[in-house]
């Protein structure tokens, strides 16, 4: 993943990740919410399988959905789809990093750029990624060029424009020192600049993940290139043949993935904000 | 010696003689904001010297020029027209310390000094150094929001003596501090300036502050900026700035400055 942008844990975690009593409280605290909202689902589940709302062939229980997820991740076949899907969510993800950030310092920089492209960049970013997929697919055809394609649409928005709010929410006053105890242009950048734009970049970073990650499993829903097995590709599989339980287990797997990336970026951004005296939120 | 000069508000101010012992000469800057009838002349035909090793304080109401002055001084902002002249480093105080939030209180230090390109091990003692000089040791790594405002603001003045320039602006550093801190950092600015030979213009609002410190006062009237008066204080140090020859002076030149607001507001 991009863990070349700081997701690697640096010099800068200080006491909470000493183990200890208080590591073992903090994991605590943070392990008992989710802990109840998934015990809160299940129940859920298996309370509308109980009542017989849908026969458990199209609905099955979360016992035989467990179970199916414990023998899929004893596949070959789940290992290769998973390696499939997480390279193009790397892929994509790095494209888009380098194009809307590209995108984002030259719209932020150049005004004439900004008048024309600043609005435009906001209404790609409202458009559904899935609406981009039958041009996709008419350009490149059912393949990887047509998946990435729309992968890249749907986060490089998100990160260019965070880039664009990371640089105007540079508070004048920070430059303004950067002149006064003599920085140069490419110094007063890398020292100032840079950090200073970094809270709003990251969150450009977390929103553009999420729209990458949506936009690929659109993709793999939509564009199915044969012996070439995928998370999205098990899904459409699973529901052409009926096996509910395969389908279940495997959404399991794209909601935890989706969830633990997503949290690694807000750890990161909350620990930023935290490390800054900005509101944790 | 100093020589009376009437300016074109027919105002007597005083200037020091032009001798080569000033340090930074301003000559006849205007400054003028934005264009036509929108413009703003926040500064009007000022002229000032400043002598090496003198302790300036300008006074004026909010909006006077005072910031824009010092802008120009330190090089943040061009002049619409007059020459400054200054060849020594000038460091500059904000209002608000303007400490980098992602650095700790030592590497707020070490930037001034890395800035000057200074070795990686050298800056570090020095910033240490420099934060015991403001008595802050034990605090470098705090970050700024660990920080009290007073603490904050001693950073600041320990990344200003960190820029190890002869002249320091300070643009009402401590209007935003409680009165015991502020009396507190008085006594620290005026040791550390006077201890280091530097010179330093000192921009406030608060009368009694600008004579508690400095060794001249200027005044400035607005709309449009300018400098309407200026005395020197030959009080005795240590001076405080409860003491009753601290508030006559106070009330004297307050009285000053507000007859001339009337006669260019009116
Ligand atoms: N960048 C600017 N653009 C337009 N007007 C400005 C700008 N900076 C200052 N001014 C105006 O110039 C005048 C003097 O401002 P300033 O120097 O900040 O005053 P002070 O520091 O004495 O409160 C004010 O009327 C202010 O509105
Ligand atoms: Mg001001």
């Amino acid at each position: 993943m991009s863990a070349d942008i700081g997701l690697t844990p640096n010099v800068e975690i200080t006491a909470e990740a000493r183990p200890g009593a208080g590591f073992v409280l903090k994991a605590w605290a943070w392990i008992w919410p989710k802990a109840l909202a998934i015990l809160l689902v299940l129940s859920v589940w298996q309370v509308v399988v109980w009542s017989g709302w849908r026969p458990t062939y199209v609905l099955p229980s979360p016992a035989e959905t467990l179970q199916t997820l414990w023998q899929m991740l004893g596949t070959e076949r789940f290992w290769s789809a998973l390696q499939t899907t997480l390279l193009r969510a790397v892929m994509g993800f790095a494209l888009a990093l380098v194009i809307g950030t590209a995108i984002g310092v030259l719209v932020a920089r150049i005004t004439p750029l900004r008048l024309a492209v600043g609005s435009l960049i906001t209404g790609l970013q409202t458009m559904p990624s899935i609406a981009w997929f039958p041009f996709a697919i008419l350009l490149f055809g059912l393949n990887e060029q047509a998946i990435l394609f729309v992968v890249v649409l749907g986060a490089a928005p998100s990160i260019a424009n965070g880039v664009i709010s990371g640089i105007d929410n540079i508070p004048p006053s920070f430059m303004r020192l950067g002149h006064v105890l003599g920085a140069g242009t490419v110094s007063l950048y890398r020292n100032i600049a840079l950090p200073a734009a970094m809270p709003g970049y990251v969150a450009g970073l977390t929103q553009g993940w999420a729209f990458a990650w949506r936009s690929l499993m659109a993709g793999e829903l939509l564009v199915i290139i044969a012996e070439k097995p995928s998370l999205g590709a098990s899904l459409e599989f699973a529901r052409q043949f009926s096996k509910a339980p395969l389908l279940l287990a495997t959404m399991l797997v794209i909601l935890i993935l989706g969830m633990l990336v997503d949290g690694l970026f807000s750890s990161f951004a909350r620990r930023m904000r935290g490390r800054r005296g900005l509101t944790v939120t | 010696m100093s020589q009376s000069v009437l300016t074109n508000d027919g105002i007597h101010v005083t200037q020091p003689p032009d001798d080569t012992t000033s340090i930074l000469r301003i000559r006849n800057v205007s400054k003028v904001f934005g264009h036509g009838s929108d413009a703003t002349v926040a500064l009007q035909d000022v002229s000032l010297d400043v002598a090496a090793g003198e302790f300036l304080s300008i006074v004026g109401a909010s909006g006077c020029g005072k910031s824009t002055l010092l802008n120009i001084i330190a090089g943040l902002d061009e002049p619409t027209s007059g020459t400054i002249d200054v060849d020594v480093n000038v460091a500059f105080m904000f209002q608000e310390a303007t400490l980098l939030p992602w650095l700790t209180a030592q590497q707020n230090v070490e930037l001034a000094l890395k800035l000057r390109g200074m070795a990686k091990r050298a800056r570090r003692d020095r910033a240490a150094e420099l934060l015991e000089t403001v008595r802050l040791a034990g605090w470098g790594d705090k970050r700024p929001h660990e920080l009290s405002g007073g603490m904050r603001q001693r950073v600041a003045l320990a990344r200003c003596l960190a820029q190890d320039a002869r002249i320091v602006l300070m643009d009402e550093p401590l209007g935003a501090l409680d009165a015991m801190t502020r009396d507190h950092l008085h006594d620290e600015i005026e040791g550390l300036t006077e201890s280091q030979g530097l010179t330093v213009i000192f921009v406030t609002h608060n009368m009694r502050e600008a004579i508690r410190l400095g060794d001249r006062v200027v005044l400035m009237g607005s709309l449009p900026g300018r400098i309407v008066y200026e005395e020197d204080i030959p009080l005795t140090h240590p001076r405080v700035m409860d003491s009753p020859d601290v508030a006559t002076r106070a009330a004297s030149l307050t009285a000053r400055l507000k007859g001339q607001g009337h006669t260019h507001v009116g």
